[in-house]
């Protein structure tokens, strides 16, 4: 769907990304992850042709990105925002033509998005007399009215109250079942674990970390294992933090030390019933740190 | 550019379609006759509301008669200074002329004592009716007799015309002339200030919002800069042909329901006493109307249309970079400051040297530069302008636009997408410099 490939982009001395390479795979939900500052706005804003790159290339559908992709791709910015007085139908009409609609088709879809959401009945309201959470229904509309292929969103929580965010969630999941590839960008890696598919991780300019999630996941080994046990009969090894203790009833956290879940079990049993035991993975976010430790450059 | 066309459309619309352009554009015609009406109406009530002020005459030369008029009545009755201030002093009287015994040749030591500070217009009064009657006292000293002076006595009026390089005569009046040139110049720097700033809050709120972001990626910087730009102007070009549309419905009316008098024309001149006295007789709207008919119209509105519209590109550019490059209207004052200068220069120059001599160098260097002569041309226009230094001044405008359009695009194209940092006059020339 979308590589890229050696992309350089500079501000006077401060480098914002550095020899980025990336393949966003068709269909699917990719994440960009990063901290603040990391580059992925910069990342966004070049596949978007906001700005230019200084070298490296980017390619949609095995061409060079150029005027004719912008139809096929769809943002939704950071901080959001509409002209407050404008109503909903000329604002959406405006930017369904901004995006290379005629002017029927444009019609045609304005209303049947409306009615997909139910709110025809605001057609001529005014942006600023519609609430935080009715505007951000007409932004995501306006994202896609023009069926992209690519939907490119960045931070798209942030400032979602969780019913919401739920119902963003579900548009994202249904677009992403029509076939749309969905490029993700957030800094709060925790939030897009359960929805990505895969993700490539940004830090200072440069890919640290891609690939599926579960790959990912596979590549780094369990820190610790969570456990618990019942009819406690002797008093556990230091090391072993626990968590909870009720009566015989204790729940723990094993590090794994380079022992094999096995190994752990065993030496677990001899304390009492085993009634639960489970591998914890990292988190997106400690693999992140871990990563970038490793790299050497924190 | 099927895009650019969007954006222009979309600035003309949501402009044009808002409650505040229809009250703005109706009540604006309506509001400046108002005012004026006002003003001559209050000018009217003062006069005849103005009780008769009577002055006391103490004169020691027993030499003058001052004449009453329709505001001051002179009263002789012989009294002392001292006696005649009491009755200042009881209210008897307004003040007191004193008339010491002096050499008529060099007349000293004439006063007026009162309760307030007197007009100028009453000193003024006193002074030209009192070297009138020394005048007419020493010549009559000389031997010439009071009724050949009144016979001598003549009132003279000059008529001016220019001269035509086919040799055709023109009637002129600097009034009229004066009139034009304030008008339009004023007009266009309103227009100026006013559109410039919508453009540059226009700006701002694409770029607060991030719309930009959105629009960047379909079409160029410099299209949706464009676009704004011609937009709003369309705005402003339609409110001005409404006004005009309004105000000569509004004026035929007025002038059928009043007789043929033009009541701005007189308002004008209430107004501004300053221009009365430069005026001829302005009773006479005959001459009037042959003036204004011996203007180049066609000139003139071309002229205008041309520099309103000139100047508003030029500026409105500038307008975008500084929206381009603040996050909120608050922080543009410091920007504005390259853009506020020249067009107060410009303001101020009609008026200090443009109207007050249409020919001097300086009014002619204001209105050859592109920062200024937008306003200071309008001034000399209806006094007649060589051709090629319309053609210069032209020629300037439109090199200064381009010259502004793409210093405000390389500040625009980057500062649209520059947030949370305040920037200063170097992070401005450093956008400037940098090459992509």
């Amino acid at each position: 769907m979308l590589e890229i490939h050696q992309l350089n982009k500079a501000y006077g001395s401060h480098k914002a990304l550095t020899d980025l390479d990336l393949v966003v795979p068709q269909g699917g939900i990719f994440g960009l992850l990063g901290p603040n500052g990391a580059g992925k706005t910069t990342l966004i804003r070049i596949i978007n042709q906001i700005i230019e790159q200084d070298s490296g290339e980017v390619v949609m559908d095995g061409q060079r990105l150029s005027g004719e992709s912008i139809r096929k791709i769809g943002y939704l910015p950071e901080e959001r925002g509409l002209y407050k007085k404008m109503g909903v139908w000329d604002q959406l009409i405006y930017f369904s033509r901004i995006k290379g609609l005629t002017a029927s088709e444009a019609k045609q879809r304005v209303q049947l998005w409306l009615e997909k959401f139910d709110i025809a009945s605001w057609k001529n309201k005014k942006i600023e007399d519609l609430s935080k959470g009715m505007a951000q229904k007409i932004q995501f509309i306006a994202t896609v009215i023009h069926e992209p292929r690519l939907l490119i969103l960045d931070e798209p929580f942030s400032g979602f109250d969780p019913v919401n965010a739920a119902l963003l969630k579900d548009e994202i999941l249904e677009l992403k079942k029509t076939g749309t590839t969905i490029l993700l960008s957030t800094h709060r890696m925790e939030s897009v674990e359960l929805l990505c598919d895969q993700v490539a991780m940004i830090h200072k300019s440069k890919k640290i970390l891609d690939g599926s999630i579960r790959e990912i996941k596979s590549r780094f080994r369990p820190l610790e294992i969570r456990a618990s046990i019942d009819q406690l009969n002797q008093e556990l090894p230091a090391h072993w933090q626990v968590e909870s203790r009720e009566g015989g009833r204790v729940e723990l956290l094993l590090p794994v030390n380079g022992q094999s879940p096995n190994q752990l079990l065993q030496e677990l049993m001899a304390f009492g019933q085993v009634t639960s035991f489970q591998e914890r993975f990292p988190s997106m976010e400690e693999i992140f740190i871990q990563q970038v430790n490793a790299s050497g450059h924190a | 550019m099927h895009k650019v066309l969007l954006v222009i459309q979309r600035e003309y619309l949501a402009r044009v379609k808002k409650k505040s352009f229809l009250i703005a554009t109706l009540l604006t015609p309506l509001i400046f006759p108002a005012i004026m009406a006002v003003f001559v109406w209050i000018a009217v009530e003062e006069k005849e509301n103005q009780s008769l002020r009577v002055i006391e005459v103490v004169d020691e030369t027993g030499l003058f008669f001052m004449e009453s008029s329709e505001q001051y009545a002179f009263s002789s009755s012989g009294k002392s200074l001292e006696e005649a201030k009491t009755l200042v002093n009881s209210g008897e009287r307004y003040g007191v002329l004193y008339l010491p015994k002096m050499e008529l040749s060099a007349p000293q030591g004439i006063q007026f004592y009162g309760m307030e500070n007197p007009s100028t217009s009453l000193i003024g009064y006193l002074e030209g009716a009192l070297k009138r009657k020394i005048e007419d006292q020493r010549l009559y000293a000389k031997g010439i007799d009071p009724i050949v002076l009144k016979e001598i006595r003549t009132d003279v009026k000059i008529q001016s015309l220019t001269l035509g390089e086919a040799g055709e005569e023109k009637i002129t009046d600097a009034t009229v002339n004066y009139a034009i040139g304030f008008l339009s110049g004023i007009l266009i720097y309103l227009f100026i200030f006013i559109y410039g700033n919508q453009i540059m809050q226009g700006v701002i709120e694409e770029k607060s919002t991030r719309i930009v972001e959105i629009l960047v990626s379909s079409l160029k910087p410099f299209q949706l800069m464009m676009g704004k730009i011609v937009g709003i102007g369309a705005v402003g070009l339609t409110q001005f042909l409404i006004w005009v549309l309004l105000v000569s419905t509004l004026s035929t009316v007025v002038m059928g329901v009043l007789g043929m008098q033009m009541p701005q024309q007189q308002a004008m001149e209430m107004a501004n006493p300053e221009l009365m006295a430069t005026s001829p007789d302005t009773g006479q709207l005959g001459e009037i109307l042959q003036v204004i008919h011996g203007i180049d119209f066609v000139t003139l509105v071309a002229a205008f249309v041309f520099y309103f519209l000139g100047g508003y590109l030029l500026y409105g550019a500038l307008f975008a970079a500084v929206g381009a490059a603040v996050d909120a209207p608050s922080d543009a004052q410091q920007f504005m400051f390259p853009i506020t200068i020249p067009l107060l220069v410009g303001y101020m120059g009609l008026f200090v040297f443009v109207l007050q001599d249409p020919g001097s160098s300086t009014s002619f260097w204001l209105s050859i530069i592109p920062l200024t002569s937008p306003i200071a041309m309008m001034g000399r226009i209806s006094y007649g302008v060589p051709y090629w230094e319309l053609g210069l001044s032209m020629g300037l405008l439109v090199l200064g636009f381009f010259g502004t359009t793409w210093l405000a695009a390389k500040i625009y194209r980057i500062g649209i997408l520059m947030h949370g940092t305040k920037p200063s006059y170097k992070v401005l020339w450093k956008w400037l410099r940098s090459s992509n």
